[in-house]
Parts: structure tokens; C-alpha cells; sequence
């Protein structure tokens, strides 16, 4: 690991403005220091934003969540409003890493953790994200887990997070302050960019921007599901997951949200799809056009072009267990 | 950048003068003379390092010493010693919960955490709802140690001393 400066952050202006002279903020650390073992992210300071009163979760005047950027992905996962109200995030949560990690882990570091893609992770490989101008190895190489949509020939890294693919679904909005002090809100949706020319670049924060806390909108009267598929039973990421909120009344779909995991640079979400179910009554016909508007533009790579009919299946799987139609 | 850090670890104040880049995992072995802790992967995937933090275990490879004054720290040498073992200590010594050994320690202080955390009422990946009393089935301790890798394969004695120690827990002196 580099040499780096260590500070701690008393007030949330130490954390900003360290971090608009390029430290790097640390919370749980688990995928920062993990990535500065490996020399991947060499920051020369590091700002300590741990003792900050960014870690609990109170109800928010439209009878939503506010969730401060230190909770745990423990403890958000056991909140007894997030169990009850928002089912599908307690899922993801429980779903991604193990119960260690789980208790480091934060809010606000979890929507930010870097792709496990291993030539990122590789620094004696060329990786446009890590060292831009450098090629993409992955489009030819070990591609089994990364995208197959929103990828572009600079990098086809994909996502890793979980607990964010939930957030999408449930339409979380990103609390943010600046450096100047001021507080905005971001929809998760445009937090994220795609890699398109700039693949290193992945976030539309600014340098000295601090995520606060995540928003999350009242309850939608839904049942909610995180479906995650995988390699392993237990402690892996997702192939393909799918965070959903179905609601059927008289017979027709009233409610869907849909968000994606393992298929793209960030949590996927694609409005037409949702358009396409609302007000129809659920069919397997109905469920194969959804897959059909998800997988328009896919592609795959080689290793990972399993994921195309594989998201298929997962879909239509949860869309019947959803609406309670056989396949 | 060298700092001073005091660390509480298993009841007692140490005074770690240490690198920033000084994992806790190394504070512990190198630096305290602590060697019961296990440096396995030392990225947070084989759970060998695990070590109570103010109640919750985590991996001591994935975070700085220098983050930690303050908190309690609570290592195998804190849970028992070979006379006086702690449940879950001797539970694994009756089960063959090891081969090698080199999990052993972060497998049985991840355990101990987990028997809080269960009692508590958290809910895990394969728990069918969210709410009420957790039963520690088979399949929710294999789940819920799914952070510690065992490479001699001792799962199901593993298994088995965890479950006993969850049942014997009103019987049997911790």
C-alpha cells in the first residue's frame, strides 16, 4: 500500500473540503483499502468521516426514510421499518457479501464501491477505468461477469452493488453536500454514468461533494422481491439479479417497478418496461415483451452472453411468483 | 505518517505507535503480540482475521488500526483461555470443528458474534420472514458463517458445534 496522510473529519466540512483537495473518504473501507492494498486506488490522504452524525434513520415528513450515509448495511437491513415497508432493500442487503462485511459496510460507501471486474482489479493489465487510454482487455478476455447492457468498446465492467439495484426500484434519491456547504438531492437513477468514452469516470459528484444520507419515498402498497442469481448459494455477487414491486388489482398489473443488478455499469432501470406491464393482465406472453424491451440492446461478450436468456428466465420468474401466474 | 493509537483490546488499554497504513489485523499480531488472529486472504474473503468490534464482527484485514481508538476490541485470547474455554471453544474441540486450525479462531469469534446477532433477532438470506425469533436451522448457520472459509472442508463439524453451542447456551456457562 502507499504511504498516505490519515485525518478524521469532525464536522462535515473537514470531510468536504478534504475531499476537494483530493483525499479520499473512508467510511466502512472495506473496498477502499481493499483496493489500496492492491495499489489500484492510490490516494495520498484519506479523510476518516466515522464519527460524523451521518448514521441514523429517521422518518422524513412525506412518511418516507431518510437514511443517514453511516448506517450499516447491517443495520439498514434490520431496521424494523425497512423489514416491514421497504421488503425488497432488506433482501438485497442480506443477499451481498457476508456478515462481516455487512457490519463495515455503509449506506453511502455501498452506492460507490468500485466493479469487481479483474483487470480493473489487475494493475499489470490494461483497464480504461483504472488507467484510461489503456485498452479494455475484458471485451476478449474474462468477461463472465460483467455487462451486457449500457456497456460501450471502452468497458464492460459491471456494477456490483446490491443494495443499490433495490434503491433504484424503490426510486431513492442520494443526499449530497458540497464543499461550499450546500445540500442537493440527486435521483439515484442519474448519480450513476455510463461509461460510454470516459469509463473512469462513474458518479456525477464533484471533487469535495459528501453523500449524507438516501432518501427513500413513503411505502408503495406492493409485493417485493430480490431475486439474485449466482455462482454460489451464498457470499457472491449476482449474475443477474432483479429488486421488483408488482401490484395486481382486478386482474391487471397497478404497480411495477423493476431495477437490475449484474447487468450493467450501474443499477439498471428502463422505464418501457414498466410502461409495457401497467394496466395489462399479467400472461407469460406479457412477461417474454418485457424481456424483450429489457434485452433490446443486449450484447455479449463471449463468457457472459449466458446472461442475456438467463435475465430472461429470472425476469419471467418473478414477474409469475409476483402476479401468482404459472409458467 | 506514524501515529499513536490506544486500542481496548480484550480489557485492557494498549498504546499502538503504528504506520496510517496499519491494517487492525496487523496491530493485533505484529504490533500487540496478539497472534491468535489469523492473517488469511487479507482482502476480506476468507473471514480468518475476524474479530469483535463493539459487539459486531468484522474483518480486521479491511480496516485501519488507526480508526479504532475508542472502540472495544474483543480477539480469541479475549473469549478464553485452554482452561477455561469458552462455550463455543469447547464445542469445537468436541466436534472436530477444525483441521488445521488456521480458521479457527476468526470461525469461532465470527460464531460468537452470530449467536448475539441471532438472539437479537436479526434476519438472514434464507430466513423465511424478516420478523421474530430466529431459529438456527442448518442452512441459516451456514448462511450466516458464510464470511469464514474453512480450506480443510470441517464444515458440518463446524456446523454442528455452533448448533450445540446455541442449544446449550442456558445449560452451559459462557
Amino acid at each position: 500500500m502507499k504511504s498516505f496522510e490519515y485525518a478524521r473529519a469532525e464536522t462535515r466540512l473537514d470531510a468536504t473540503t478534504d475531499a476537494r483537495n483530493g483525499a479520499a473518504i473512508i467510511a466502512g473501507g472495506t473496498n477502499l483499502l481493499d483496493l489500496m492494498k492492491l495499489e489500484v486506488m492510490t490516494p495520498q490522504s484519506i479523510v476518516d468521516i466515522n464519527r460524523l452524525d451521518l448514521g441514523t434513520i429517521d422518518v422524513t415528513e412525506e412518511g418516507g426514510l431518510r437514511i443517514g450515509a453511516l448506517v450499516t448495511n447491517s443495520d439498514l437491513a434490520g431496521h424494523s421499518t425497512v423489514k416491514r415497508d421497504y421488503e425488497v432493500l432488506s433482501r438485497a442487503l442480506l443477499a451481498g457479501a457476508s456478515a462481516q462485511l455487512r457490519n463495515k459496510a455503509t449506506t453511502g460507501g455501498n452506492l460507490l464501491q468500485r466493479t469487481r471486474c479483474g483487470y480493473f482489479y489487475d494493475t499489470a493489465m490494461p483497464c480504461n477505468k483504472r488507467a484510461p487510454g489503456t485498452g479494455c482487455q475484458a471485451k476478449e478476455g474474462f468477461n463472465r461477469s460483467l455487462a451486457v447492457l449500457g456497456t460501450s468498446e471502452h468497458c464492460i465492467a459491471s456494477h456490483p452493488s446490491d443494495m443499490a439495484v433495490a434503491m433504484m426500484a424503490l426510486n431513492a434519491i442520494v443526499e449530497v453536500e458540497g464543499h461550499d456547504g450546500t445540500s442537493r438531492q440527486i435521483a439515484l437513477n442519474d448519480l450513476y454514468c455510463l461509461p460510454g468514452t470516459t469509463p473512469d469516470i462513474e458518479t456525477t459528484l464533484q471533487p469535495g461533494d459528501l453523500i449524507t444520507a438516501v432518501r427513500l419515498p413513503k411505502p408503495v402498497e406492493a409485493s417485493q422481491i430480490y431475486r439474485k442469481v449466482r455462482d454460489r448459494s451464498s457470499y457472491a455477487f449476482a449474475l443477474v439479479s432483479i429488486a421488483a414491486l408488482v401490484k395486481v388489482e382486478d386482474g391487471k398489473i397497478s404497480t411495477a417497478a423493476l431495477a437490475f443488478g449484474g447487468l450493467a455499469p450501474k443499477p439498471w432501470r428502463n422505464s418501457e418496461i414498466e410502461a409495457e406491464l401497467m394496466g395489462k393482465a399479467p400472461s407469460n406472453a406479457l412477461f417474454d415483451r418485457a424481456a424483450d424491451i429489457l434485452l433490446t440492446d443486449a450484447q455479449g461478450y463471449g463468457e457472459n452472453d449466458f446472461k442475456i436468456p438467463l435475465a430472461r428466465r429470472t425476469l419471467k420468474a418473478v414477474l409469475s411468483t409476483l402476479t401468482e401466474v404459472s409458467q | 505518517m506514524t501515529l499513536k493509537t490506544p486500542l481496548h483490546v480484550n480489557g485492557e488499554e494498549r498504546m499502538l505507535v503504528a504506520d496510517s497504513r496499519t491494517s487492525l489485523l496487523d496491530a493485533l499480531r505484529h504490533h500487540l503480540g496478539l497472534t491468535g488472529t489469523k492473517k488469511g486472504c487479507d482482502h476480506g474473503q476468507c473471514g480468518a482475521c475476524t474479530v469483535i468490534v463493539n459487539g459486531r464482527r468484522i474483518n480486521s484485514c479491511l480496516t485501519l488500526a488507526c480508526m479504532h481508538d475508542g472502540d472495544e476490541i474483543t480477539t480469541i485470547e479475549g473469549l478464553g483461555t485452554p482452561e477455561a474455554m469458552s462455550a463455543l471453544q469447547s464445542a469445537f474441540v468436541r466436534h472436530d470443528g477444525f483441521q488445521c486450525g488456521y480458521c479457527t479462531a476468526g470461525q469461532i469469534c465470527s460464531a460468537t458474534a452470530m449467536l448475539e446477532e441471532a438472539k437479537a433477532g436479526w434476519p438472514s438470506n434464507v430466513s423465511e420472514t424478516l420478523e421474530g425469533d430466529v431459529t438456527l436451522s442448518d442452512s441459516e448457520i451456514s448462511e450466516r458463517m458464510s464470511g469464514n472459509l474453512c480450506r480443510c472442508s470441517a464444515y458440518p463439524g463446524i456446523v454442528n458445534a455452533i448448533r450445540e453451542a446455541a442449544e446449550g447456551e442456558h445449560d452451559e456457562k459462557l
